[in-house]
């Protein structure tokens, strides 16, 4: 069993007692122990259950490569599932409870699957979920659905908080190790400003576990002292618990700091995102041990040598008081000495190789443990726990030879190089034959903006295993000068890739040797996929999943891929790595989201007025960035009530509009009238000043791109209304042409949007508001439709244009931004005794529409031509060139079988739904019923009691009278005429009086 | 994440300051060209792996347009020039050119 030791453990303070529980049951740890490592001090060996097999899952590892240890993590609005138990650090009262199984961790019902694990092979739900195609609706997506996912999801709201912050340095130094160090201290020297980033709370890496001895010290006090050195230099940062999660274009380093994972509720922010640039990037991110393939390697107790030897050292946890260790490599053997000297016993080391003669198994010798050379394992014996290994001979099939008991297993199949940052930007690997590894390939390195390297690796990430080579590489890959400091280190024997143990093994140990403990891929399932004719490492992937589980394959991608190119005959660099990709390891989407949430997720544009509507019932309909009212809710009305109440209202007497928000652009200088020429379909140069004109902009493809009311204010200077959405994208439209196209053309622009407070005043009762306010003659004679005026309006300084999207007597006036609420205010006051009421977006809608006017994002979508919408009259003969217009002669867009639009009346009065389609006779090549139109806008008409809509119909305005039919759901049919699309005073009397 | 500096107003813009715009050194084509012609204005665009001539805006910065050379392929940046250039300055060519032996010129 796994249990405390009564002395050591560098990390843990036995004087700070924590409890905390797991699945409910009360444990205990110190200060300083990881989840894990509190775990198995408390014997808790298996942590939970593999995703496919629902087999018993232990720990393996002791950092951020660890596959098994996943927990949901806290409660409430702190609940976080798959925390990784190897790197979250203990805290008083952290709840833990497992993952991936029903009813208990100890019973679990799934794990069934394991009895069927033959009829599971990879690839299965390629092969099973294909037909018949009914099925999938019904059975096969709901138990996808059912048993997808790691987890449970959290419910309540994040109680956290999260930040982002930004950064720029000269040098970011990834990796607190040895190497990392050393190359902080050279770059530091320079005085360049360096950043030195560690994911774990400690500085050091491994060099202090395996008690490397560094300048004539002990590692650790080296480590201290390094620390201290560092920290006293003003341009060099230190950063603990701060992962670089991703390296991008030209030096970009995304970097996530743990900042209260470890005291939560503290009132910090939990993360935090740095958004780094970095003028150069150095990657120490060291090496991850790789197991071995035998037959259960999967038993929980079977853990990597370099994690069994980090437990003992620095937290002072025994995974069993039996340990074999099995390994191709010297590296084990300071496992088994590390326990020896933790007063555990180490029954044999399986060594892999003919021969173990270096000068660590010679050590080994010495002190007395049994190294059975040329042996592997031939089965681990137990299932939620280990409780023995059989021997065999490695060159062998498997043959059983010896039966040792023992609580855990130490594997190691030795080390692979963190290559992840170095790849994430393009950086290349190279295949090391010696050491079977890939590592950084520094003449192919990622580039920057100036075409040179922006990523150097050193130390184990640049495959160095060797502590004294370690910091001579990071000493001068930083520039340092003088010597590097020197380490003591022994000598380690050549290792021998070993892929399979034993390398014989037939198909009964190949079904039982995991690669992939977390998604359950064994060395069998990427052997098929390989007979199966997968080729690529990619596809290999992902058909057998291997690599894609949450921790991405960080211990199983490169045996796996090993295993792939074995059963394809060929080596190992031609089948080559699968891409490395962000995040090193997961972040949390809180990091991710920072500050952007709640009311500040986005940005708010708020009209002048947009307190009183707040005030006054609006039910907002977000547009754009703005909030607009849809309507004024009065005491226990529908929004359906309150539109045709506001509609009825403007047209008996007089309904005001916050228009703020429509988009005001103006375009002065000498060219500004020949520049709107080529912008807008008709002809803007020729607008008298004092008037205005309605007009249509293009896409250069010829499609409808927006709409507005032009004014000509002087001279040489024009405003151009766009929509409401369409104001920044209209002006840089113009930029675009003017910079780039037509540089030498006079021309300005100025988005003046939020200059102005904009209202529309419309309704029969307009005019009489309008001149009880005074200050302006705002008669029929003086002031006729399709002008403007300037003037003092009721004391407000006021331009007016007689312009109507209502189709009642209207005026829209544009008063100073900051004297709107006042105007609006006053409007109010003075049209109490005319009925004034104000009347938001929908009543807006409707209106237009029973007008027959277009709204651009209704009538149009991008495949649109105003020919279409029947606004011919709106495109200039005369103008050689404008935009779009080249478009607009070709062949098709000139078709007469193009739609066009009419207007839409059911024959039962009812409304037809939107984006309804008329059909036609027959069926298309897809077998589907062929269509002869579409319905653009469609709403309750209470001027006119009855359902109207707009729509676009093949030869359409030829068809006036012709019923056409709209299937609608639950095989309805909508019936409705073709009429003419101006449903309301057709001669447009009411806006002229 | 691209940094590129602006042309105009000398600040070393990252791209969540820019906005893309596709190739630069187009001629636009209108009423009185070929199907041909308009075609390939409107709808033939180059995209190499290599050196290519894009525009850019300074959109959350001073507002401008301007283009940039640069390697599709390693993202090397060969140089910024305002949008206001009939093609590529001379010795951003040449540049290209020392860095780019192969490189088959902007056209």
């Amino acid at each position: 069993m796994s249990t405390r030791l009564q002395k050591g453990g560098r990390l843990i303070d036995r004087t700070k007692p924590l409890s905390f529980s797991f699945n409910g049951k009360r444990m205990r740890g110190f200060a300083g122990d990881t989840l894990a490592s509190a775990l198995l001090g408390q014997d808790q060996m298996m942590v939970g259950r593999s995703f496919k097999y629902h087999r018993p899952r232990g720990v393996i590892a002791s950092g951020a490569e660890e596959p098994n240890g996943l927990v949901g993590l806290g409660q409430g609005g702190r609940f976080e599932p798959n925390q990784r138990l190897t790197t979250t650090e203990l805290f008083e009262g952290a709840e833990t409870a497992s993952q991936n199984h029903w009813p208990s961790l100890e019973f679990d019902v799934g794990a069934i699957n394991d009895r069927f694990a033959r009829f599971l092979p990879g690839g299965f739900y390629y092969k099973t979920f294909m037909f018949p195609r009914f099925a999938w609706k019904h059975v096969f997506e709901p138990v996808i659905r059912q048993s997808a996912g790691l987890g449970r999801v959290p419910q309540n709201r994040d109680e956290d908080r999260y930040e982002y912050a930004y950064a720029f340095a000269d040098l970011v130094i990834v990796g607190g190790g040895i190497a990392g160090l050393a190359a902080a201290l050279a770059a530091g020297r320079q005085g360049k400003r360096v950043w030195l980033i560690e994911q774990s709370a400690h500085w050091g890496g491994r060099a202090v576990v395996d008690a490397v001895q560094i300048e004539g010290t002990e590692a650790s006090d080296w480590v201290k002292d390094a620390v201290e050195a560092i920290e006293g230099m003003e341009n060099v940062t230190l950063r603990t618990r701060t992962m670089a999660s991703g390296l991008y274009d030209h030096g970009y380093l995304l970097m996530y700091e743990r900042i209260a994972d470890h005291t939560p509720g503290d009132g910090r922010p939990r993360h935090r995102l740095w958004r780094m640039r970095a003028g150069h990037v150095i990657t120490a991110t060291g090496a991850i041990e790789r197991p071995l393939s035998f037959a259960g390697n999967d038993i929980p107790g079977v853990m990597l040598a370099s994690a069994v030897r980090d437990y003992v050292v620095n937290w002072a946890v025994s995974p069993g008081d039996r340990t074999v260790i099995v390994t191709n490599n010297d590296d084990a053997y300071r496992t088994a000495l590390a326990l020896l000297d933790a007063g555990l016993v180490v029954p044999a080391i399986i060594d892999a190789r003919p021969e173990a003669k270096g000068p660590l198994p010679e050590a080994a010798r010495a002190r007395g443990l049994r190294v059975v050379e040329g042996h592997g394992i031939a089965k681990v014996k137990g299932s939620k726990r280990v409780t023995g290994v059989s021997l065999c001979v490695q060159a062998g099939e498997g043959a059983e030879l010896e039966t040792i008991s023992c609580d855990a297993v130490a594997m190691s199949g030795g080390w692979s190089p963190v290559v992840h940052l170095w790849s994430h930007c393009g950086g290349k690997l190279i295949w090391d034959e010696a050491q079977a590894m890939f590592r950084p390939d520094a003449k192919r390195p990622a580039t920057g903006a100036d075409g040179a390297a922006m990523v150097t690796a050193i130390g184990s990430a640049n495959g160095i295993l060797n502590a004294h080579e370690v910091l001579a590489d990071a000493h001068s890959a930083a520039g340092g000068k003088g010597a590097a400091p020197g380490a003591v280190c022994g000598e380690d024997a050549p290792m021998m890739p070993v892929w399979i143990m034993p390398q014989g093994a037939g198909p009964a140990l190949r079904m039982k040797m995991w690669l992939d403990p977390q998604n359950d891929v064994k060395v069998s399932d990427v052997q098929l996929a390989a007979r199966e004719g997968y080729e690529s490492v990619e596809h290999t992937k992902r058909y057998t999943t291997l690599g894609m589980a949450t921790d991405q394959g960080k211990i199983s991608n490169i045996n796996g891929l090993a295993v792939l190119s074995d059963a394809l005959n060929r080596g190992i660099p031609e089948t080559g790595t699968t891409t490395f990709r962000p995040p090193y390891t997961p972040i949390s989407m809180g990091a991710i989201a920072g500050e952007a949430r709640g009311e500040i997720f986005q940005p708010l544009r708020k009209t002048p007025m947009h307190g009183w509507h707040e005030t006054h019932g609006a039910h907002w309909e977000p547009v754009g960035q703005w909030r607009r009212a849809y309507c004024y809710l009065r005491h226990g009305e529908g929004v359906h009530d309150a539109v045709n109440r506001e509609i009825r209202n403007t047209r008996n007497a007089v309904g005001l509009l916050d228009a703020s928000t429509l988009g005001k652009i103006i375009v002065k200088g000498p060219d500004a009238g020949r520049f709107l020429d080529m912008l807008y379909t008709n002809m803007m140069s020729t607008l008298p000043v004092g008037k205005c004109r309605y007009g249509l902009m293009c896409s250069e493809n010829g499609f409808l791109s927006d709409d507005g009311v032009v004014v000509r204010l002087t001279e040489d200077s024009w405003l151009c209304h766009t929509t409401t959405g369409g104001a920044e994208r209209i002006h840089g439209w113009m930029e675009d042409w003017l910079q780039c196209e037509w540089w030498d053309w006079k021309v300005y622009t100025a988005n003046v949007t939020e200059e102005y407070a904009q209202v529309a005043i419309a309704g029969p009762n307009a005019r009489k508001l309008l001149e009880k306010l005074g200050g302006m003659d705002v008669s029929r004679e003086a002031f006729p439709a399709m002008e403007w005026r300037e003037g003092t309006l009721g004391g407000f300084r006021a331009r007016i244009y007689r312009i109507s999207f209502s189709g009642e007597l209207s005026y829209e006036v544009a008063v100073p931004a900051s004297e709107g609420r006042a105007f609006w205010d006053a409007l109010l006051a003075a049209g109490e005794e005319f009925g004034v009421m104000p009347y938001g977006t929908e009543a807006m809608h409707i209106m237009r529409a029973e007008k027959g006017f277009i709204m651009i994002g209704d009538e149009t979508d991008g495949t649109v031509i105003p020919q279409d919408l029947n606004l011919g009259w709106a495109i200039s003969k005369k103008k050689p060139d404008y935009l779009g217009k080249r478009a607009q002669e070709r062949s098709f867009m000139a078709s007469p079988d193009r739609w066009k639009l009419v207007g839409l009346e059911t024959l039962d009065g009812g409304v037809i739904p939107d984006g309804a389609y008329a059909v036609a006779e027959g069926v298309n090549a897809n077998g589907q019923r062929n269509t002869q139109g579409r319905v653009t806008s469609t709403y309750f008409s209470p001027t006119l009691g009855k359902g109207i809509a707009m729509g676009l119909v093949r030869h359409g305005p030829d068809r006036m009278g012709e019923v056409l039919d709209f299937p609608v759901d639950d095989g309805k049919v909508v019936k409705a005429r073709i009429v003419d699309p101006v449903f309301y005073d057709k001669e447009g009397e009411k806006q002229n009086v | 994440m691209l940094t590129l500096e602006c042309p105009c107003c000398g600040v070393k813009a990252e791209e969540t300051e820019l906005q893309a715009g596709g190739e630069a050194h187009l001629k636009r084509y209108g009423p009185g060209s070929s199907d041909e012609e308009f075609d390939g204005y409107m709808f033939s665009r180059k995209n190499p792996r290599g050196v290519h001539f894009e525009r850019w805006r300074h959109a959350y910065g001073c507002g401008k347009w301007f283009l940039a050379a640069r390697c599709t392929a390693t993202l090397e940046v060969f140089g910024t020039y305002p949008a206001q250039s009939k093609e590529p300055p001379a010795e951003l060519q040449a540049k290209i050119k020392a860095k780019r032996p192969g490189w088959e010129g902007w056209k």
